[in-house]
């Protein structure tokens, strides 16, 4: 059969094997794709908000963030649709083995996800985005409500399938057409797997808080740029409360969730210590590597840090400080210990960080001075897209502490792996994705910079020579 | 919920047939819609009058990305269904497969992004972006399917084919919903194109089973010498013939109704000929690829009714955004 890459081979192509070469192209698509969605998620609740106050109020501030808001997340659904759609694939060209073995057990959430949210969020954001003029009040303010829905439902659902790859249940292991299998048996258990909720609730609140730094910095930035921006005042008042509630929570609800994966998934959590010797844990607060072998191989002895003795043991057991604690030595093979190590340590630092920056934003706001301090305005803009990378290095936590198994403890990644894929295949289309979704993540960033700059021209805003600070946008001036 | 779910039968006896129906209905529904948001595309390529542009661009803009949905709809049916099929289906066709999904990426971000900034060379790239994508998607997709369907060789005659005639039936809808919604100064050109896309798409359907027919592919010679197929062949004949009549004497609103009729009998004729498999590669029929009788009353419990309100959602939108586009477009 004639392929033109069969007659393109040139050998050395195929460098990357199928497994590997597939692991990183699923870990790349996700990791752009898991960007829109959680603007998605979290933007929706923005996004009611700022539609209720401007239908209600009929108060401009809010029509004018409304259809700033709208565009985003039109934008970023759009990259999302089109990022997620080749995912969905990938069960199936990257992975078959996996969607043979687990299509009843996943099948049935991802349908779910298409019918139940996908559909309701791309029909009623086409009436938000176009309909102001042709519906109801009502119905328009609806309109926003269901996206979001659909937007936190879908979410929901395809949580539903990742938190049964982490503690699977529900199953049984058959034989059918010669093939092993994993048959439903109980859909509820199924559905309702132990990691579901502590999953659900971390990832949601994880995208709230991603945007709420992005809702903060943008403000922060138009504020800076025009002082008297009403409307951008109000948004940074309410980026900063949503900042002040969320995230201590998700410092709260990780800890706990911390000891939830110590009891389902060990060698997760060892990994995520780099606890290698079964026994007492410690708990590294802080952790930095003496030498460049330490940064791929963090170890006690390889690394530098501030520790409270025991305290690993006592949070996993829940009150014991000599509790055992199970190390990596004990298992055959472990996931990249130091990625998922300095992944865990990159998004609980972020985790204290956004604490901290909502905290001195309450506190400037209870003095009424928010928007003139140019300290802070200044250290949102920098944080604005720091939410993305503690929300991508939790993902890797989850999602590499959990290899070498694609459904723990049931079917290793290796085993997933297409054996009719070639690595030169693999390899091509891992180059595609990764040069074309760079594109598409620079796009966005572009499409973000223009819509702040129209802002700022519909408010007037022009360059003032005075300011002298460059921020990471261009300054906008009236030729713009 | 196993007490009141049977979890060693099915629903109704015919409960596996009926899902393969589903997910047949689910591509219908894809080729159908988004059909005519591929052809708009295409013949987005004809125009050169910016605001004739963005009048295309409106007519599409509420719609396109509730119509892609039905595509995740159609391979997470067919996942929950018959994930045999789904993962052989899509790892034998690795390359065609994801360069659909490119090509369905660049659709995508071409219109959504030229808007985003005043620029003649930006616009130039997006719109290049949007009618490449729009072009290839079907044509990738249609050699997929000709692949699936005859088990074929990517370019073979029945695959190419089939990939030829997507494109050639999306043109025709996509001419006739702009015929639709466009004033009739637009119109005009797009009877020209739409009557010469029926006129390739219906010699190609049937030069692809006369090949067919001759070569054997996939043994199903048998299957298109039946009366079924050629009820179909008769049927699509009639709506094409009867569209391009409509076209010429500008009832456009008849020749939509006529062309969309033409990718929904094709998706029939795909149905006919896969039945009683759903790919004949796997040698696997709907009974033996289905999965277990419990996952699949579930799905069918919770995923009927959803279905139903989709199909409400849809007809929502599609009356929100009714009659003949405005002279800006929707909205803001």
């Amino acid at each position: 059969m004639f392929t033109p890459v069969t007659v393109l081979d040139p050998g050395w192509l195929a460098f990357l094997s199928p497994e590997l070469a597939s692991r990183a192209q699923f870990g790349w698509t996700i990791s752009v794709h898991i960007l829109f969605a959680a603007l998605s998620v979290g933007l929706a609740p923005f996004i009611v908000y700022f539609t209720w106050k401007d239908v209600r109020t009929g108060d401009e501030r809010f029509a004018r963030l409304r259809s700033f808001w709208v565009k985003v997340f039109a934008a970023g659904f759009v990259m999302g649709t089109v990022t997620g759609i080749p995912m969905s694939f990938q069960f199936g060209t990257n992975f078959p083995r996996f969607a043979e073995v687990a299509g009843e057990l996943i099948g049935g959430p991802l349908a779910f996800e298409a019918k139940m949210a996908f559909f309701l969020e791309a029909v009623f954001l086409g009436v938000l985005l176009y309909g102001r003029d042709r519906v109801g009040d009502r119905t328009y303010v609806l309109s926003s409500v269901l996206v979001g829905f659909g937007a936190w439902l879908s979410g929901f659902w395809i949580l539903v399938v990742n938190a049964w790859m982490q503690t699977p249940q529900g199953y049984e292991m058959v034989v059918r057409n010669g093939l092993e299998i994993a048959q439903l048996t109980d859909p509820i258990a199924a559905f309702f797997t132990p990691r579901l909720p502590w999953m659900y609730v971390h990832m949601i609140n994880a995208s709230v808080i991603s945007v709420a730094l992005l809702v903060a910095g943008v403000s922060a930035y138009i504020v800076w740029k025009k002082r008297d921006a009403a409307a951008w005042n109000t948004a940074l008042k309410v980026a900063v409360v949503v900042l002040l509630v969320s995230a201590p929570f998700q410092a709260l609800h990780g800890d706990a969730y911390g000891r939830h994966v110590e009891d389902t998934q060990p060698q997760k959590f060892a990994a995520m210590e780099a606890h290698y010797e079964t026994g007492q844990a410690d708990l590294h607060l802080l952790a930095f590597p003496t030498s460049i072998d330490a940064i791929s191989d963090p170890r006690a002895e390889n690394l530098f840090t501030v520790s409270l003795p025991g305290v690993g043991s006592f949070l996993a057991s829940g009150g014991d400080f000599d509790a055992t604690v199970l190390g990596l030595n004990e298992y055959e093979e472990n996931p990249p210990v130091a990625l998922v190590f300095w992944s865990f340590r990159v998004m609980v630092g972020l985790g204290f960080l956004f604490i901290a920056l909502a905290l001195w934003g309450a506190f400037l706001l209870y003095r009424g001075r928010l928007s003139e301090s140019d300290r802070y305005l200044k250290a949102m803009v920098v944080a604005s897209p720091l939410g993305y990378a503690a929300l991508l290095t939790g993902w890797y936590v989850a999602e590499i502490g959990r290899q070498p198994w694609v459904i723990q403890g049931e079917l290793k990644t290796n085993d997933a792996v297409s054996a009719a894929l070639s690595g030169t295949d693999a390899t091509l289309t891992l180059a595609a994705f990764v040069v074309v979704y760079v594109a598409l993540i620079a796009t966005a960033l572009y499409v973000l910079k223009w819509l702040i700059r129209g802002e700022l021209r519909d408010l007037g805003a022009t360059d003032d020579a005075d300011d002298g600070w460059r921020g990471p946008l261009p300054e906008v001036n009236e030729n713009d | 919920m196993t007490d009141w779910l049977p979890v060693d039968a099915y629903l109704v006896e015919s409960l596996p047939e009926v899902w393969f129906g589903a997910v047949m209905f689910a591509l219908g529904m894809y080729l159908v819609l988004d059909g005519f948001d591929f052809g708009i595309g295409i013949l987005y390529a004809t125009l050169d009058d910016e605001h004739d542009r963005e009048t295309f661009l409106a007519a599409f803009g509420p719609v396109w990305d509730a119509n892609e949905v039905w595509l995740v709809a159609f391979g997470t049916m067919l996942l929950a269904a018959f994930p045999r099929v789904y993962s052989r289906l899509l790892a034998d066709h690795y390359l065609l497969a994801i360069g659909f999904v490119l090509a369905l990426l660049f659709r995508g971000l071409g219109p959504e992004l030229r808007e985003q900034r005043d620029d003649d060379r930006w616009k130039r790239y997006c719109d290049l972006s949007f009618v490449a994508g729009s072009a290839l998607a079907p044509l990738l997709f249609g050699v997929l399917a000709g692949r699936w369907v005859f088990d074929a060789p990517t370019l073979s005659l029945p695959a190419v084919l089939t990939g030829v005639g997507l494109v050639a039936v999306s043109v025709v809808t996509g001419a006739a919903f702009l015929a639709a919604k466009t004033d009739p100064g637009l119109a005009r050109p797009l009877r020209r194109y739409g009557i010469g896309a029926t006129a390739a798409y219906l010699g190609g359907v049937v030069a692809l089973l006369a090949v067919v027919v001759l070569t054997d592919a996939g043994g199903a010679a048998d299957v298109i010498l039946s009366w079924p197929v050629a009820a179909l062949v008769a049927a699509s004949v009639l709506s094409g013939v009867a569209g391009s009549v409509f076209a010429l004497r500008g009832r456009y609103r008849a020749w939509l109704a006529s062309a969309l009729t033409m990718p929904a009998l094709l998706t029939v004729l795909v149905a006919v000929l896969l039945y009683p498999t759903v790919y004949p590669a796997t040698g696997l029929t709907v009974r033996e690829a289905v999965v277990s009788p419990l996952a699949l009353n579930l799905t069918t419990v919770l995923g009927f009714p959803v279905l139903l309100l989709v199909l409400w959602y849809f007809k929502f939108l599609y009356g929100v955004f009714s009659g003949p586009i405005e002279a800006d477009g929707y909205g803001e």
